[in-house]
């Protein structure tokens, strides 16, 4: 399996070196593709033949540049271990470094999930057009971390950054010591002799900077592999152990001083007048600043500038969107009644010819994405500089906002990514960057950290979409036969990369059909159309985006045609699957939960299954009635990823995204009211907590050659399967999340 | 000026009656351990020990402070590990490990108390620390481990 992706690789060109940089090494490996009918590939500047140093040695020692953020997710760690398997060092011998914005870190795994075929079609025309889609993402530079492709992304470009690497530092030892480079081996940072003595890689630095890098290299097979699919340890594990990891709420400079910020809760909304002569008077507070849509307090000390902020009496102007929550609700359902669609990217069969007479309808609400580190972004603004550090997955899009904000050329915007609290998606946004730009050009040369309250946090989260389901299906001699979902939903394109980003992208927005049209299911009548309402209120992307919402309709409703059919909900999904390892998912589940065999009486179960982001997980959520409410009892899940590359976090994130799709399922949303949100903190907006907590148990499946990540696929199928327990137990379907509106829990 | 003994170094500040005492540590005295996660004491990332007892920090007035102050930087470091600290290396628990600073603090003092928890003893003391990545079974796991080692050693 190896050996055909090496070949593969092979075939491809490459542009690697090297470049000498403060008496040390970088290697560089880029993947060059240029295909001479593409016009937009012929604008490319001279940076982009850079070099991109993936892998540095200098006096220091060895560090490895790992560009997709760590949110959390350990994906500094799958990088550099990725890196480490081919370069022959140990984790704990290297540094990482999310390294500088460049279009040089472009995600080359985003395209898979931005074409019109779905994930489970590996035809020459869906990758043809994947292949496209990738040139333009490459010209665009799109260097952003998210829809969980750090390991699709880097699965075959670190390692032969690694390679390279690797074999370059042999060719230098050669020339050093007039061995034979065949003579030569690697191990553990050192180039080794024959006669067993080692040379470290730095010794090698010089050289090799000299030499042309070796570009003839293959990537190892799986068989002699150290790292991968082995359990290993976190690169920021001992930090994360110890209170000792430095996030970017945590960056102190001399002469910094501390902002907090009040922003119309109407998001968006102006400031029609404010008296800030009482926050003006209390102690440690140096400055009050307009800022877009706010005011902020540059203060002596974050708490001093938080009771400050709270001081100012403030006149905010209106919403830009319906005040009421009930007047969203009415402007999706209008939609659905009268607007065109939007896509109908999937219309099997002939819909209209079907008695479908099993109606349904279903709604998703508000959610925010409440990271436990509030929004926080330090800036600089000195002589023709600024220096950002903050902790976003979007760093060159923020490098252009300052720029542009600024006037101070975007090569000369420094930004600094720094270790996340968890994002979730709310840093791929940057308003807390532009908002400390704003304070610091008030006071330039002071660094000014803006820290955002966590009650500021909650009223200005970008929320996920609301969004709104009707179905219709048949089913007849006890199979499913047919089965329509529309569904409306505000469009996160528009509002995230239109809006705030300048990026109007024609067409359909993918998100609002994510992970309804392109299941594995073969009904005979199968139609999904999707309707994109007018602007609402910000909405952006919430871990794992339109399919977070999308999986509890699709499942829910399917579970409940399933019900009418009197089929079991494994059984006939197992008929109806096209997708070989998507089936195995589903197989594997039912085979750890024991499915079908004899359950604890006041213990009910429900399953529920998902592709999405090119991984089919399927989940069982077994609850049990107590005297104080229902309670998730155990959860169990398997999930496709091609390769697990580190079992632990694997398992790690797989129990982390099952318990934020069943606790935001079970008790969380944004409400509006009189343009504001509702919610507050962690009092009444939580997702789950250790004593709701089921058991959880985890397996990963590698049947398939392609790779994909594993960050979000297992949140859609939580909410869905608990529905199905829910009426399993109860007899009753819920029709709308949070389910605590309706169901009483734990 | 209010003295403040915090890991085991006196401090003196000058500030009001009324900050609570996580900003004091984090701002005036430059610790990073204890985070800022909500200041209401609704999600415990701020928990450190006063007196030997867990408290959250900021809903802690720095005047009300009447013992030592411990955060996770006095609990053990990287080199000397405490024992809860070595448990949660040893099951990797944390994802973003933002609040895994307050968890442990809440597992120290938990222990401390009742050195051979149930499953529910540990529910009921770890569940006002919020992990929105969602630790909970590595956490409970690493309670156990540290329990099992403190009674050990």
């Amino acid at each position: 399996m190896t050996m055909g992706r090496a070949g593969t690789i092979a075939r491809r060109s490459f542009v690697v070196g090297s470049v000498a940089l403060l008496g040390g090494v970088a290697f560089g490996y880029y993947q060059y593709k240029r295909p001479p009918k593409n016009p937009l590939l012929d604008g490319l500047g001279e940076d982009e033949a850079a070099l991109t140093p993936y892998v540095l040695i200098n006096a220091d020692g060895i560090t490895l540049t790992t560009p997709r953020a760590d949110m959390g997710q350990g994906s500094y760690s799958v990088q550099a271990a990725l890196i480490a398997e081919e370069l022959d060092v140990a984790l704990d011998q290297i540094r990482v470094d999310p390294g500088p914005p460049s279009k040089a870190y472009y995600n080359t795994a985003l395209a898979n999930e931005a074409v019109p075929f779905p994930s489970t079609d590996q035809s020459t025309a869906a990758n043809a057009m994947r292949g496209t889609v990738d040139a333009v993402m490459k010209f665009m530079g799109l260097q952003l971390t998210g829809g969980s492709t750090t390991v699709p992304d880097g699965y075959e470009k670190l390692r032969m950054a690694g390679a390279v690497a690797r074999e370059t530092l042999k060719h230098a030892a050669a020339e050093q010591t007039g061995l034979a480079v065949t003579q030569l081996k690697t191990d553990h940072g050192a180039v080794v002799l024959p006669d067993g003595q080692r040379i470290p890689y730095q010794a090698l630095a010089a050289t090799a900077a000299r030499i042309d890098p070796v570009t003839n290299v293959t990537l190892r097979p799986s068989t002699q592999w150290r790292l991968i699919g082995k359990p290993m340890q976190r690169v920021d594990m001992v930090a994360k152990s110890t209170g000792t990891q430095a996030y970017g709420i945590d960056h102190r400079m001399d002469g910094m001083v501390h902002a907090a910020i009040r922003l119309n809760p109407r998001k968006g909304g102006d400031v029609v007048s404010f008296d800030a002569s009482a926050a003006e008077a209390m102690r440690g507070v140096q400055q009050v600043i307009e800022v877009t849509g706010g005011i902020g307090v540059i203060a002596d000390n974050t708490w001093r500038a938080f009771q400050a902020a709270d001081a100012i009496e403030v006149e905010w102007g209106p919403a830009p969107y319906p005040a009421a929550q009930s007047e969203h609700w009415q402007v999706l359902s209008d939609t659905l009644d009268a607007a065109a669609p939007d896509a109908t990217p999937r219309d099997d069969g002939d819909m209209d010819a079907v008695d479908a007479s099993i109606e349904a309808e279903y709604r998703a609400p508000y959610v925010a994405h409440a990271p436990l580190e509030p929004l926080n972004a330090t800036v600089l603004v000195g002589e023709g500089r600024v220096d950002v550090w903050t902790g976003n997955q979007i760093p060159r899009m923020t490098q252009a906002s300052v720029a542009d904000m600024t006037g101070i050329s975007a090569r000369d915007v420094h930004v600094h990514i720094l270790m996340m609290g968890g994002s979730f998606g709310h840093r791929l946004e940057d308003e807390v960057v532009k908002r400390a730009t704003e304070l610091a050009m008030a006071l330039p040369g002071t660094p000014v950290k803006l820290t955002y309250k966590r009650e500021e946090d909650t009223a200005q989260d970008y929320t996920r979409p609301i969004a709104l389901m009707r179905g219709r299906g048949a089913v007849d001699g006890g199979k499913v036969t047919a089965m329509e979902i529309r569904v409306a939903s505000p469009s996160i394109l528009d509002s995230q990369m239109g809006e705030r980003q300048g990026m109007n992208l024609p067409g359909p927005d993918s998100a609002i059909t994510q992970a309804l049209w392109d299941q594995p299911y073969a009904i005979p009548h199968y139609r999904v159309v999707g309707y994109r309402p007018p602007k609402l209120g910000p909405v952006s992307s919430w871990r794992s985006v339109g399919a977070s919402q999308n999986a509890f309709f699709h499942e829910n409703f399917l579970n409940a045609l399933i019900h009418e059919a009197g089929a079991d909900p494994v059984e006939e999904r197992l008929r109806l699957m096209t997708d070989a390892p998507s089936r195995k998912v589903l197989e594997a589940v039912a085979e750890m939960s024991d499915w079908g065999g004899s359950l604890d009486r006041n213990t009910a179960r429900g399953v529920a299954f998902s592709l999405s982001f090119g991984t089919p997980v399927a989940e069982v959520v077994q609850i049990r009635q107590t005297e104080a409410g229902i309670a998730l009892d155990k959860v169990w899940v398997a999930a496709e990823v091609g390769r697990v590359v580190d079992p632990i976090n694997f398992e790690n994130l797989v129990q982390g995204g099952v318990i934020w799709g069943l606790g935001h399922a079970i008790n969380s949303q944004i409400t509006y009211a009189d343009g504001m949100a509702e919610q507050q903190s962690f009092f009444d907006f939580e997702g789950l907590r250790n004593y709701q907590t089921p058991e959880i148990f985890v397996r990963g499946l590698e049947n398939r050659d392609r790779v994909t990540g594993i960050g979000e696929p297992p949140v859609p199928p939580a909410a869905p399967a608990l529905a199905e327990a829910l009426f399993q137990s109860t007899g009753e379907r819920p029709t709308e999340m949070p389910f605590a509106n309706t169901f009483t829990f734990v | 000026m209010l003295q403040l003994t915090v890991n085991g170094i006196v401090h003196q500040v000058d500030v009001e009656d009324d900050m609570p005492l996580l900003w004091v540590l984090r701002d005036e005295i430059g610790l990073n351990g204890p985070k800022y996660g909500c200041g209401v004491a609704a999600c415990g990332a701020c928990t450190v020990h006063v007196g030997g007892v867990a408290v959250r920090s900021c809903q802690t007035l720095v005047s009300d402070v009447d013992g030592p102050v411990m955060t996770i930087e006095g609990l053990g470091t990287p080199d000397e590990m405490h024992a809860v600290q070595a448990a949660w290396l040893e099951h990797q628990v944390a994802q973003c490990g933002y609040c895994q600073g307050g968890q442990m603090m809440q597992a120290a003092d938990l222990l401390t108390q009742n050195p051979d928890p149930t499953d529910a003893d540990i529910d009921e003391a770890m569940s006002g620390n919020l992990c929105r990545c969602g630790t909970y079974p590595r956490i409970r796991a690493a309670v156990k481990s540290a329990a099992r080692s403190m009674r050990g050693a």
